[in-house]
């Protein structure tokens, strides 16, 4: 190889250059870019209307929206981060793009399917894009009746519509994906030797496919009341308003671990590379992840506490709420022995995991609260709750896939980003957002209920303190886009294997072949053999 | 901007230090566990820093009983606060005996309040001091939610059957009510004010305003009972095509399934308004429904006045 003269090398970017070979692309890899595209746009819209509620809260009146516009800005950014950012996002973008590399594979085991997901993706969103040009929604992202059956005036519908679409992505990319990891690891590649990132894409994958249904079927549900007063939810005519909160739940609590999952996932690949370790605990963190798979669809009716339903149903769900904390807390103590006696590496990926550990800490401990009954009577409907899922979602799965993208950056693009700017983005992020939703947990003990445009003055300094963090968070999520972008065409180059990392995606070139790799890759050993040899630096 | 700031909210009703107590045993459990995971992390972080990314760490993989121990030691912490918040739920969720009613309907965008003596209010709520009081409350059109936050108190307003909200407040004030529910464009403007009043005070305000036109709730049941020509089938000695209604309230009713159902101000709210859903026992399925023949006040007061009917003709009225 050495002696010949090499023009640059083919990659999945270079070997194909025209629009029509990405949007008609088979190739995992490019899809995983195509949802990237999407989904950051989507992020930076949630991010403008997320904006605009922390300006409009800086002051106890409704000064700067209309109670009607605040109620669609807050339901915009609902639906636009949950299903259109929080829900693809590690496993669309990253899942996509790595997923295939690190069991060896050349590619999902159907890449047509996998493009024809990315387009149902792509098609869903247009269709709540419309609804927001139209005039957007103001049920809330969780679209409770009778208000959207009823009451709202909004474009319930349309809204509705474009959520039901984008479910089929969700299911589609999750079946792809189980298949994938059946049937088309590299020879060795056994089940116990997968990374963890593979363990928490398969039991997403699992809740996509199980999970998804029911909320087309309740958004379905919805659509048809709407539209034709069936009377599923109307008690007038027989039907129940609290049927869809257990309907919606029983998807919508699944689709938490759908979003929190394939971050933590990430967080062990990080941890492990950065640490140069084995990840402690193999085997109970792989559990622990198809454990909460499977009881995080026992939990649903903990959102229905003060819904009316029976004392008696409410403790098995608050009881099965904190069995589910237990495989959570068994993962960050995993995560923490990994460090001990490591030789840790402080690389901005690196960083963003320090950042997740300490947030989804306090998401998941907050979470304590949540369960126990006689403090959710107090909680629920508050800025507490508020407070409590953003430190997961936010600070657990966006951290989380912060972390990822900086760890695969140079495997993707073939260039290295700026560390230091990276590692002053992890810390603005931190520091924004635990002043941006740090004053909120004392904000809903004191009782400021969630999905208030106007609020009594007494509540001003925390939601400033609130504002002020935001503003901080909104430079450190900046930040990333712009170094990212600079380092595609100016980053030093990054070579096959700059973290020095085992896995088998970091064997092949960066960016990878169109085939992933030259030959299909043999596999003798577990993920993390870091202790084991030396690395090889391509 | 600073007036009122404070990091806590008042405590002004004999549940709130019961739960402010959880909260603050939940906070020291929890930041237990908390600040060992942070010292570890940070103190690893540091300790086994390398700069050059060169060396490897120690080939440990992992350890059963330490595994064990971080399983089984959250576990048993965890129901510990299961245990204890299950028992403060129970305190938030069942009322005592004696309590006084109020009946509350929610709608987009306010509280009405009607009280037994007939004081009718908007977005105000007077109360007295030390005494047990039951709100008992429904919606008229979408979901929202009473929330009381110095008294720790909240329930979902659904349309179409009762909840209800106990407590009884210690301490003399003004006291934030909130919608806490999102039901729409005005969500933020359905607050109103619960006022604490001393026994004395509270007598006097019965007493005063006009807003008691039309008599007390039992006074307006009683008329409707007649009105609606439920005294015609619910004759007090059962003898009518319904059954008697005398001591009915709180007693187990059977019904024709076989089932028993314990009659509730939401059991009677249902017979009324979707007659046709649960028939007694020994009866025809034969009584009209009451749908958009009778307002929920007119509901509340109907019930109030079925309540009252107790054995040996004595009519008590709850409020005493």
């Amino acid at each position: 190889m050495q002696t010949m003269v090499v023009e640059k090398p083919v990659t999945y970017i270079n070997h194909a250059h025209t629009v029509m070979s990405w949007l008609l692309t088979k190739d995992h890899k490019r899809i995983g870019i195509l949802y990237l595209i999407v989904v950051s746009t989507a992020f930076a819209l949630g991010g403008i209307f997320a904006t605009l509620i922390r300006m409009e809260l800086t002051t106890p009146a409704g000064d700067l929206l209309s109670a009607d516009v605040y109620n669609r800005m807050f339901t915009m950014h609902g639906v636009t981060m949950v299903f259109f950012v929080l829900v693809p996002a590690v496993p669309a973008v990253l899942g996509n793009f790595v997923m295939p590399l690190m069991i060896g594979a050349k590619d999902v085991a159907f890449p047509k399917l996998n493009l024809l997901s990315w387009y149902v993706f792509t098609i869903g969103f247009c269709f709540t894009i419309v609804s927001m040009v139209m005039g957007g929604v103001d049920t809330g992202w969780t679209f409770y009746t009778p208000y959207s059956s009823q009451g709202s005036e909004s474009n319930v519908l349309l809204t509705g519509v474009g959520v039901f679409i984008t479910g089929f992505s969700s299911i589609l990319t999750g079946l792809n994906f189980m298949v994938t990891i059946h049937r088309m690891r590299a020879p060795g590649m056994t089940w116990f030797r997968l990374p963890l990132f593979i363990w928490a894409l398969y039991s997403t994958s699992l809740v996509m496919v199980l999970g998804t249904p029911v909320i087309a079927i309740t958004l379905l549900m919805l659509v048809l009341e709407r539209g034709l007063h069936l009377g599923i939810f109307d008690p007038r005519l027989g039907g129940d308003p609290v049927l869809f909160q257990h309907l919606f739940w029983f998807y919508s609590h699944p689709a938490v671990y759908i979003m929190i999952l394939p971050p933590m996932g990430v967080i062990s690949e990080v941890i492990a590379c950065f640490s140069r370790k084995n990840v402690f605990g193999y085997s109970f963190v792989a559990f622990s992840s198809l454990a909460i798979a499977v009881f995080g669809f026992l939990v649903w009716a903990h959102h229905l506490f003060v819904a009316g339903i029976s004392p008696y149903s409410a403790l098995i769900f608050s009881f099965l709420s904190f069995a589910v904390a237990i495989p959570s807390a068994v993962k960050t103590f995993n995560w923490t022995a990994t460090l001990y006696k490591g030789a840790i590496w402080w690389k901005t990926p690196m960083m963003f995991v320090f950042g997740f550990l300490g947030l989804f800490l306090v998401g998941g401990l907050t979470g304590v609260f949540l369960a126990s009954l006689g403090l959710d009577i107090h909680l629920t409907d508050t800025y507490f709750v508020v407070a409590h899922f953003h430190y997961i979602m936010v600070g657990g799965a966006i951290m989380g896939y912060f972390a990822g993208l900086h760890y695969w950056w140079p495997k993707m693009t073939g260039r290295m980003y700026n560390d230091t700017l990276g590692k002053l983005a992890a810390l603005l992020i931190f520091v924004g957002f635990n002043l941006t939703f740090g004053p909120q947990f004392i904000l809903g003990y004191l009782g400021m209920p969630r999905r208030y445009h106007v609020y009594p003055p007494e509540f001003q300094v925390l939601n400033v303190l609130s504002s002020a963090g935001a503003s901080i968070l909104a430079v450190g999520y900046v930040l990333p886009a712009l170094y990212f972008l600079y380092s595609l065409k100016f980053g030093a180059i990054a070579g096959a294997n700059p973290w020095k990392a085992t896995g088998l995606e970091w064997t092949t070139q960066s960016p990878p072949l169109p085939e992933n790799f030259p030959t299909t890759p043999i596999v003798t050993e577990g993920a993390y053999h870091y202790s084991k040899r030396e690395i090889k630096v391509a | 901007m600073l007036s009122g700031f404070s990091l806590f909210p008042e405590q002004a009703s004999t549940l709130a230090p019961e739960i402010d107590n959880l909260y603050f045993g939940v906070i020291s459990i929890t930041a237990f566990f908390a600040i060992i995971v942070v010292v570890c992390v940070v103190y690893f972080a540091i300790k086994y820093r390398d700069h050059t990314g060169d060396k490897v760490g120690a080939p440990i993989t992992g350890s059963v009983p330490l595994e064990l121990g971080w399983s089984l030691i959250p576990f048993f912490t965890a129901i510990g606060i299961f245990v204890w918040a299950s028992v403060v739920f129970f305190h938030i969720v069942r009322a005592p005996d004696q309590t006084l009613e109020v009946y509350s309907t929610g709608k987009r965008w306010m509280w009405r309040f009607q009280h037994i003596d007939g004081q009718r209010e908007i977005n105000e709520l007077h109360v007295p001091v030390g005494r047990p009081v039951r709100v008992v409350f429904t919606s008229e059109d979408v979901l929202h939610d009473l929330f009381i936050p110095a008294f720790r108190v909240k329930a979902d307003a659904v349309p179409g059957r009762y909840s209800a909200i106990w407590f009884e407040a210690t301490k003399v004030g003004e006291y934030h009510l909130f919608c806490a529910e999102y039901c729409g464009t005005r969500h933020s403007g359905m607050i109103g004010t619960v006022y604490v009043m001393e026994q004395a005070d509270y007598q006097e305000w019965l007493g005063g305003g006009g807003a008691t036109a039309g008599g007390t709730m039992l006074q307006r049941g009683e008329a409707l009972f007649t009105q609606l020509a439920c005294v015609t089938c619910h004759l007090s000695d059962g003898s009518g095509r319904g059954p008697s209604l005398v001591g009915v309230y709180g007693s187990q009713v059977t019904l024709d399934s076989g089932a028993m159902v314990t009659a509730d101000e939401s059991y009677l709210r249902e017979s009324i308004l979707a007659s046709q859903a649960k028939t007694v026992k020994g009866y025809e399925r034969v009584m009209p429904t009451f749908q958009g023949l009778i307002n929920e006040d007119g509901v509340a007061a109907l019930i109030e006045y079925i309540k009252s009917l107790q054995a040996g003709g004595t009519r008590v009225a709850s409020a005493q």
